[in-house]
């Protein structure tokens, strides 16, 4: 199992087995399940409620399906730990947090260094993505808007 | 005869094998016969080179000339610009392109 | 023109700081090739047959004299003394270096300039109207859009890695000179009967391998809407576009594949989802980018007589300028199409100069087209004449705008890595054989694009005569192509009959056009006549 090297969440790590998309319905007791790229994220929604870990496969992060799928998730209200998993590259890893990610748990561990810096570049966002928190910069152009 | 090319890491210039180390020059290439890849693997990773790739060629009298129009141009320069070719004063040289 | 604020100024800072990062890691080998290409190509830089290549975006055409002036710096500094104007309103350098990108970046920073998401498959670079704030016929200025699309689009964090390319245009009038039909996204402008601003959808048009013309799929999108259901479109070509084939990857074949109704329907359905999401800017966003488009100080009073005693000036103004809205000012495109030149090129010289001209006498502002030549979008007709004798001078001054010589051709295999044949020998061999400006008038408008390759960035598919490069057994040959065009009458060329030489295809379109001219009626133009008589006397005369 690859741990998971980033998590910006204070409840306690969930580390149960993940199910398959298709498999969640039959699976009743099932708390974790991981999306693949060609997954439909929103069969997912019926089960948010006991849901406590997505993970979301990236088998190469230049497939962005998965950026869409968590930001499905997250606007259906899920609140449970987001991961992305597998070929997930240090100058994404802002973006994927944009999306509603809040844990990484990459192949091959990153460079800490580096990784942190790419997680504090962007002070300034141009979108509202309506999960992460963020003001986008129209915003704050237009506070009393 | 099979001769690599690829391009230099920070200029990006297009360069050739010599046996030893790149050349700017393509008729400083050698003969890499079936050892294309390996060269390519060892070069790569040292960063001596990048996006390598082994082409055809034949020697002449006049130097290594690429089978292929599309790597004569890479090894000569823009055709429609003479001047910034590996041999900008000779009129002749566009016509070795083809 | 849209001025950066503290804000647009820190995207920019810090995607220049981004890179250099990038760019680190790379020589130090922290970063393989494979995982390199993707990040260096989502700020233009590409690999290309000789060295690397920049491509700047200049976002929806229009710039500043300082801009351009260091684009000319640019050149001079970096590469080899020009650079290269493309179909997408933006400027190719040819002998870039990677360790001096970052500082390129930099220097393109400090007058609000930048290569981000100018490759890559992402949303690039938003094409407009080159005429836009100065054309008769708009409805309304399309730019505050295209600014308003531009930073949504911009480090969009769902939008990073589609599954190919995305290439959106926004025009605002009833002609059409942005080839909006052939876009990914088409956004036509529009008012309703309430006179309310909206946008009309057209998606899943393209070029390639794969031409297609944008169906239109949805008639009018409320302005306060705009972002959301761009983002409703593209959320949707991102789950369900190909990632199995690159080349059936574009929303075209998504839209082809599921047909146009199930495409809208699946929008729809996000649309409205979406609509509950607080993602919309204000309209006051727009407002305030619309603030930065409003009309130069224009004179009332200026003289709307122009002096065409000189003949070639009156040659020049016939072909090369357009009305302008304000009585006294006129638009005036300068040709980067030269006899015998290569398309698009202009001299970090050129370049300077034309900065210098468009600040004297174009309050500021040029305009970069899709057919590669550059615009002064406000000229007073009185200052007409000393402007076109400054170009002139300088190797500018060709009169040939939308002529046989203004060709369109794409870098082909001089610099290209993908393409199978040359284009630009082939341009610089037509120009020349139809050099003589009185030819050229006979002709009259004539639209011919070249492309070296399928991938068609020369868009030899929309041009009244299209030329496609491909490789033949090692050699190069050379596809003919008719009745493509672009615009209001948007139409895909087809292919003629056998391929030629270099030489075979210029006696090719030289026969064409003796053809075009022998049945030619009234004011019709090459394609018109094509259209009426169809391909048969054509290919008569050049096969039979």
């Amino acid at each position: 199992m690859v741990d998971v090297q980033f998590r910006f969440r204070s409840d306690d790590a969930v580390n149960d087995p993940a199910v398959t998309v298709d498999s969640i319905g039959e699976q009743s007791n099932a708390t974790a399940v991981r999306i693949e790229p060609g997954d439909d994220a929103r069969e997912l929604l019926p089960y948010l409620d006991r849901l406590a870990l997505v993970e979301v496969n990236f088998p190469s992060w230049t497939d962005g399906r998965g950026y869409s799928s968590a930001r499905i998730l997250r606007e259906a209200g899920y609140t449970g730990e987001l991961r992305a998993v597998g070929d997930v590259v240090i100058d994404m890893l802002r973006h994927l947090q944009r999306c509603g990610f809040d844990a990484f748990a990459p192949e091959k561990a990153l460079n800490e260094a580096d990784a942190k810096a790419a997680f504090e570049r962007w002070e300034n966002v141009y979108q509202a993505t309506a999960i992460d928190g963020r003001q986008a910069i129209w915003a704050k152009r237009h506070p009393a808007a | 005869m099979k001769i690599l090319t690829g391009n230099d890491l920070k200029t990006g210039a297009v360069i050739w094998w010599t046996g030893v180390g790149w050349s700017l020059n393509v008729n400083d290439s050698t003969d890499v016969g079936e050892h294309g890849a390996a060269i390519i693997a060892r070069e790569e990773g040292a960063q001596n080179v990048f996006a390598a790739y082994v082409v055809d060629g034949v020697k002449t009298d006049e130097g290594v000339r690429p089978s292929h129009i599309k790597e004569r141009i890479r090894a000569l320069g823009p055709t429609v610009r003479p001047d910034l070719t590996l041999k900008p004063s000779d009129p002749e040289a566009v016509n070795w392109v083809i | 023109m849209y001025k950066y604020d503290e804000y647009d100024q820190q995207m920019v800072d810090t995607r220049v700081a981004e890179f250099r990062d990038q760019v680190r890691r790379r020589i130090a080998g922290d970063l393989t090739e494979d995982q390199f290409k993707p990040l260096r190509l989502q700020n233009g830089l590409y690999l290309q047959l000789h060295a690397y290549m920049l491509r700047v975006a200049v976002p929806y055409g229009t710039l500043n004299s300082t801009q351009m002036t260091l684009l000319g710096d640019i050149a001079d500094k970096y590469d080899r003394g020009y650079g290269h104007f493309t179909t997408r309103q933006n400027i190719q350098y040819n002998w870039i270096k990677l360790e001096d990108t970052p500082d390129i970046l930099a220097e393109l920073a400090t007058v609000e300039m930048h290569a981000i998401q100018t490759s890559g498959n992402c949303i690039r670079n938003i094409s407009s109207d080159q005429f836009a704030g100065a054309a008769e016929d708009e409805i309304l200025d399309p730019r505050p859009y295209a600014e308003l699309l531009r930073q949504w689009s911009s480090f969009h964090p769902e939008f990073l890695v589609l599954p190919r390319k995305f290439k959106i245009a926004v025009i605002a009038s009833e002609t059409d000179r942005a080839a909006m039909r052939l876009h990914d996204i088409g956004i036509k402008m529009v008012k309703n009967d309430a006179g309310e601003i909206g946008a009309q959808f057209y998606a899943g048009g393209g070029m390639g391998r794969t031409p297609m013309i944008a169906p239109l799929i949805r008639e009018f999108v409320p302005i306060h809407q705009l972002i959301t259901y761009a983002e409703a479109c593209l959320r949707v070509y991102n789950r369900y576009g190909r990632r199995d084939n690159k080349y059936k990857a574009r929303i075209k074949i998504l839209v082809h594949e599921l047909g146009r109704d199930e495409y809208v329907r699946q929008v729809e359905e996000e649309f409205a989802h979406l609509l509950t999401q607080p993602i919309e800017p204000p309209l006051a966003e727009l407002e305030r980018i619309k603030a930065h488009f409003v009309d130069p100080a224009f004179d009332a009073a200026a003289s709307d007589e122009l002096d065409l005693t000189d003949p070639d000036f009156r040659l020049w103004v016939e072909r090369n300028t357009t009305p302008h809205k304000q009585p006294g000012y006129i638009i005036a495109t300068v040709s980067l199409k030269p006899v015998g030149g290569i398309p698009g090129d202009a001299t970090a010289d050129q370049i300077r100069l034309m900065a210098k001209l468009a600040k004297d006498h174009s309050f500021d502002e040029l305009r970069v087209t899709h057919a590669q030549n550059i615009v002064f979008p406000h000229v007073r007709k009185s200052d007409l004449y000393t402007v076109w004798k400054a170009l002139d001078e300088a190797g500018l001054g060709t009169a040939n705008l939308d002529t046989v010589g203004d060709i369109i051709a794409c870098p082909g295999l001089d610099y290209c890595s993908l393409a199978n044949a040359r284009s630009i020998p082939v341009a610089q061999k037509i120009s020349e054989r139809f050099g003589s400006a009185r030819k050229q008038a006979e002709i009259g408008e004539l639209k011919l694009k070249i492309s070296g390759c399928i991938n068609a960035c020369g868009h030899h598919h929309a041009g009244h005569i299209g030329i496609l490069g491909v490789d033949k057994k090692g050699l190069e040959n050379y596809q003919l192509l008719f009745g493509g065009s672009e615009g209001a009458d948007t139409s895909l060329a087809r292919i003629i009959g056998p391929g030629f030489t270099e030489d075979g295809v210029v006696d090719a379109i030289e026969k064409a056009t003796q053809v075009y001219l022998a049945n030619k009626q009234g004011e019709e133009r090459f394609l018109d006549t094509y259209r009426r008589i169809g391909m048969e006397p054509f290919k008569e005369a050049i096969y039979g």
